[in-house]
C-alpha cells in the first residue's frame, strides 16, 4: 500500500484534462510501454500563453496524478513561466509523493520539457528513446544505422537493426525518424560557408583540442575551403610522423562526425 | 469486500482460531516443561504433526519440522542441502520460482556455485527436456515449486523426481508447495520428493507458521541453532497455538480439496470467460488446465496493473499485480517475463485468486463493474491507436 496524499488519490480518481487535442502546438512524450509508464502531452499556445493542455499516461496512480496535476499548473500560463517548472514542483503541487514515485513526476516533467523543445524547434535530445519495444531498439541506434549505411526505408532499417520487425507498430516512428533525418541532412549540405567554419572551430576548440592536450600535442585551424579543412597539428614529439597521422584520422573522423561527412582535413 | 487475492493470503477460519485460543489464553504452558500442566500443550503439538503427516502423507511424523513461515522451509531446506553436500557445486532451479528461492540461489551464485535456472514455455510450462539435460551427478539440489502463484501452473512433480532421480540418484528435490497446499492434493512419497515446505497462512492458518517435510533418506542440520525442539533441527519454544492451528487448517484443507476442484474452479472459470468475453483489451496469460483451481492470471492491454488495483480498490475489489512496482524503475513480474509475455499486458497483468469463501456473488459484482473501470482506463491511455486497431480486430 502506498502512502499517497488526499490530493494523489482526488487526482487518479478524477484525472483532469486527459484525451488528446487534434491541432496542438506542441506534443511531449516520456517513457514508454517496455518500462512500464508512458506519457503524452498535448498543448495548445496562443501568443506566448498556454490556453489548453491534455494529457493521456500509461502509468500508476501517481503517474496519472503527476499528469493531471500538471496540466492544471500549466493551463492560462505564459511559457516562460511554464518552462521554469521542475518535477519537485509538480510532486509539491500533490503534497508530496512516495520516495519511489518521484520518477512519476520526472516523467511529467520530462514530457512538458519535451513538448517545449518541439515548440521551440530545438533538436530532440530523446536519443534514448526505445522506439521498438519489440526488440528494445532505441532512437540513437536507429539514428546512428541511418546515418552509417545511409538507409532510406522502413524496411531498410528493419533489416538493419530489427526495429519494425516484429508487430510493426513501431513502423510509423521509424519513417518519422527517416524524415526527419533527410530534413537535417538536405539542412547539412546547405550550409554556409561561414556557418561551416564556425561549426569546424567550435569542434576543434570544445572536443578535438582538449583531446589533443591531453597527450601533450595541439592543433591549429588555419584555413576552411568548401569541404577542406586545413590544420596544424602538433604531436608531443613533432619529428615522429606515425603519431601525426594518428592524430591527423581523429580530427578527421572527429569532424566528419560532428560537422559533416565530406569532410577532408589537409595538414599544413 | 470482495478478497480475490487468497494467493497473497487468506482469512483464518473459524475453526482453526477456535482450535488456537486455549493455547493463546488458558493453556499457556512450555510443551518442554515436566509437570502435568505442559501435557495439553505437548500433545497439541503432536497431534498437530499427526495432522501433516496425514496431509502430505508422509512415511513417519520425525519427517515434519514445524517453522515459522514458507520462506524459513525454503531457507533451511535449500541451506541445509548445501551444507551436507560441499563437494557438489552445482544447482537448479526455476525461473518462475518464489524470490524466497530464487534470491536464496542467487546468494549460492555469487559464491560461486553453478546455477542452471530452467525456463518455461508462454503458457508457462516447465521445459522438461531443458531440465534433463542440465541434471550431472554433482548436481546437490533441485528446487521447484509445485504450483506458481501468479499463475496457478501445476508443474508435473512426480514426472520431474523421476526425471532427476534417473540422471542423478543422489541429488536432493526440494518442492515448494506453498501455493499447492489447501488447492490440490499433496503426497510426497508417490511424488518422489526429499523435501518439502508449506506455510499456514495460504490455507486459512494464520500468518507466521510453516513447515518443512524432510524424507528419512535426508538429513539437514538446523538453520536456527539453539535448544532441542523439533529433535534439534528447528530450536525456539514452540508457537504451540499456531502449530495447532496449522494442524486444524490442514485437516479442514484435506476435506475442502473436493470443493476446490469443482466449486471454486467453476466460480474462477466463470470470472475468467467473462472478463475474457466483455473486455476487448483482456488477455488471458495462460489458459492451461494445468492450474490449481482458484487462480486466474489476465493482462490488461495498454493500461498499468496498479491503476487498475487502485480503481477496484475504490470500489471494494482487492486482486494483485504481479509487478513489484516499488523501486525507482518498474520491475514488471519475473514470471510473466520468463513466459514472453508481450509488453503491451505485461505491466497491465491482475492476478485473481478465490478461496472458499468466495461467492457467486463476489464473482458477479466484480464482472458487472470491472468493463466501466477498464473503460475509464483505456481512456487515459496514450496507446489509442493502438486500442482502436485491437478493437478493431477483435470485431467490437
Ligand atoms: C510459492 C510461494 N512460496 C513461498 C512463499 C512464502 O511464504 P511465506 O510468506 O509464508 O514466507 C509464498 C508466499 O507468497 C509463495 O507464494
Ligand atoms: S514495436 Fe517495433 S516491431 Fe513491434
Amino acid at each position: 500500500m502506498w502512502d499517497y496524499s488526499e490530493k494523489v488519490l482526488d487526482h487518479y480518481r478524477n484525472p483532469r484534462n486527459v484525451g488528446s487535442i487534434d491541432n496542438a502546438d506542441a506534443i511531449g512524450e516520456a517513457g514508454s510501454l517496455a518500462c512500464g509508464d508512458s506519457l503524452k502531452i498535448y498543448l495548445k499556445i496562443d501568443n506566448g500563453i498556454v490556453t489548453d493542455a491534455k494529457f493521456q499516461t500509461f502509468g500508476c496512480g501517481s503517474a496519472v496524478a503527476s499528469s493531471s496535476i500538471l496540466t492544471e499548473m500549466i493551463i492560462g500560463k505564459p511559457i516562460e513561466e511554464v518552462r521554469k517548472i521542475t518535477n519537485k514542483d509538480i510532486a509539491d503541487a500533490l503534497d508530496g509523493l512516495p520516495p519511489e514515485k518521484m520518477h512519476c513526476s520526472v516523467m511529467g516533467h520530462e514530457a512538458l520539457e519535451d513538448a517545449l523543445k518541439h515548440y521551440f524547434k530545438e533538436e530532440a535530445a530523446q536519443q534514448e528513446k526505445i522506439v521498438c519495444t519489440c526488440f528494445n531498439v532505441t532512437e540513437k541506434q536507429i539514428w546512428d544505422a541511418i546515418k552509417d549505411n545511409g538507409l532510406t526505408t522502413v524496411e531498410e532499417v528493419t533489416n538493419y537493426t530489427k526495429a519494425g520487425g516484429a508487430c510493426g507498430r513501431c513502423k510509423g516512428i521509424i519513417q518519422d525518424i527517416l524524415n526527419t533525418y533527410n530534413k537535417k541532412s538536405a539542412e547539412e549540405s546547405k550550409m554556409t560557408s561561414t556557418q561551416m567554419v564556425l561549426k569546424v572551430n567550435k569542434i576543434i576548440e570544445t572536443v578535438i583540442a582538449p583531446e589533443l592536450e591531453k597527450d601533450g600535442g595541439g592543433i591549429e585551424l588555419i584555413d576552411v575551403s568548401g569541404n577542406k579543412v586545413m590544420v596544424k597539428l602538433y604531436g608531443r614529439c613533432s619529428s615522429c610522423k606515425n603519431s601525426l597521422v594518428t592524430l591527423k584520422s581523429f580530427v578527421e573522423t572527429t569532424l566528419r562526425e560532428k560537422v559533416s561527412k565530406e569532410i577532408e582535413v589537409i595538414q599544413v | 469486500m470482495i478478497y480475490l487475492d487468497n494467493n497473497a493470503t487468506t482469512k483464518v477460519d473459524e475453526k482453526v482460531l477456535e482450535e488456537m485460543l486455549p493455547y493463546l489464553k488458558e493453556e499457556y504452558a512450555n510443551p518442554s516443561s515436566m509437570y502435568d500442566f505442559s501435557r495439553k500443550a505437548h500433545n497439541a503439538i503432536k497431534e498437530a504433526r499427526g495432522k501433516i503427516k496425514d496431509f502430505i502423507n508422509a512415511a513417519n511424523e520425525r519427517e515434519i519440522i514445524f517453522t515459522s513461515c514458507g520462506s524459513e522451509s525454503a531457507n533451511m531446506a535449500i541451506k541445509g542441502v548445501l551444507s551436507y553436500n560441499p563437494a557438489k557445486r552445482h544447482i537448479i532451479t526455476t525461473k518462475v520460482e518464489h524470490p524466497c528461492v530464487l534470491n536464496t540461489y542467487k546468494e549460492y551464485e555469487k559464491q560461486g556455485y553453478e546455477v542452471d535456472y530452467i525456463g518455461v514455455n508462454n503458457s508457462g510450462e516447465l521445459d522438461l527436456e531443458e531440465l534433463k539435460n542440465k541434471i550431472r551427478k554433482d548436481t546437490a539440489l533441485v528446487s521447484i515449486m509445485w504450483a506458481n502463484n501468479e499463475t496457478g501452473v501445476i508443474f508435473p512433480i512426480k514426472q520431474i523426481s523421476e526425471i532427476i532421480k534417473s540422471r542423478s540418484p543422489e541429488t536432493k528435490f526440494f518442492v515448494d508447495a506453498v501455493q499447492a497446499a489447501g488447492k490440490i492434493p499433496i503426497d510426497v512419497q508417490e511424488n518422489g520428493i526429499d523435501l518439502l515446505g508449506i506455510s499456514g497462512h495460504k490455507f486459512h492458518a494464520p500468518k507466521g507458521v510453516g513447515m518443512l517435510y524432510i524424507n528419512a533418506k535426508t538429513s539437514i542440520p538446523p538453520l536456527i541453532t539453539g535448544g532441542h525442539q523439533e529433535r534439534g533441527l528447528r530450536a525456539g519454544t514452540e508457537n504451540v497455538p499456531y502449530i495447532a492451528g496449522l494442524g486444524k487448517a490442514a485437516e479442514l484443507a484435506a476435506c475442502n480439496l473436493e470443493y476446490e476442484a469443482k466449486e471454486v474452479k467453476r466460480l474462477r472459470d466463470k470470472l475468467e470467460t467473462g472478463i475474457l468475453s466483455s473486455i476487448f483489451n483482456a488477455r488471458l496469460n495462460t489458459s492451461i488446465t494445468n492450474r490449481v483451481p482458484n487462480t486466474t492470471n489476465i493482462g490488461f492491454e495498454y493500461i498499468e496493473g496498479e491503476l487498475i488495483l487502485l480503481h477496484l480498490s475504490d470500489l471494494g475489489i482487492c486482486a494483485s499485480s504481479g509487478s513489484a512496482c516499488t523501486s525507482g524503475s518498474l520491475e514488471p513480474s519475473h514470471v510473466l517475463r520468463a513466459m514472453g509475455t508481450p509488453f503491451t499486458s505485461l505491466h497491465g497483468s491482475i492476478r485473481w485468486s478465490l478461496s472458499k469463501y468466495t461467492t457467486e456473488q463476489d464473482i458477479d459484482y466484480v464482472l458487472e463493474k470491472l468493463p466501466a473501470v477498464i473503460e475509464k482506463l483505456n481512456k487515459i491511455s496514450p496507446f489509442q491507436r493502438e486500442l482502436e486497431h485491437l478493437k478493431a480486430c477483435k470485431g467490437v
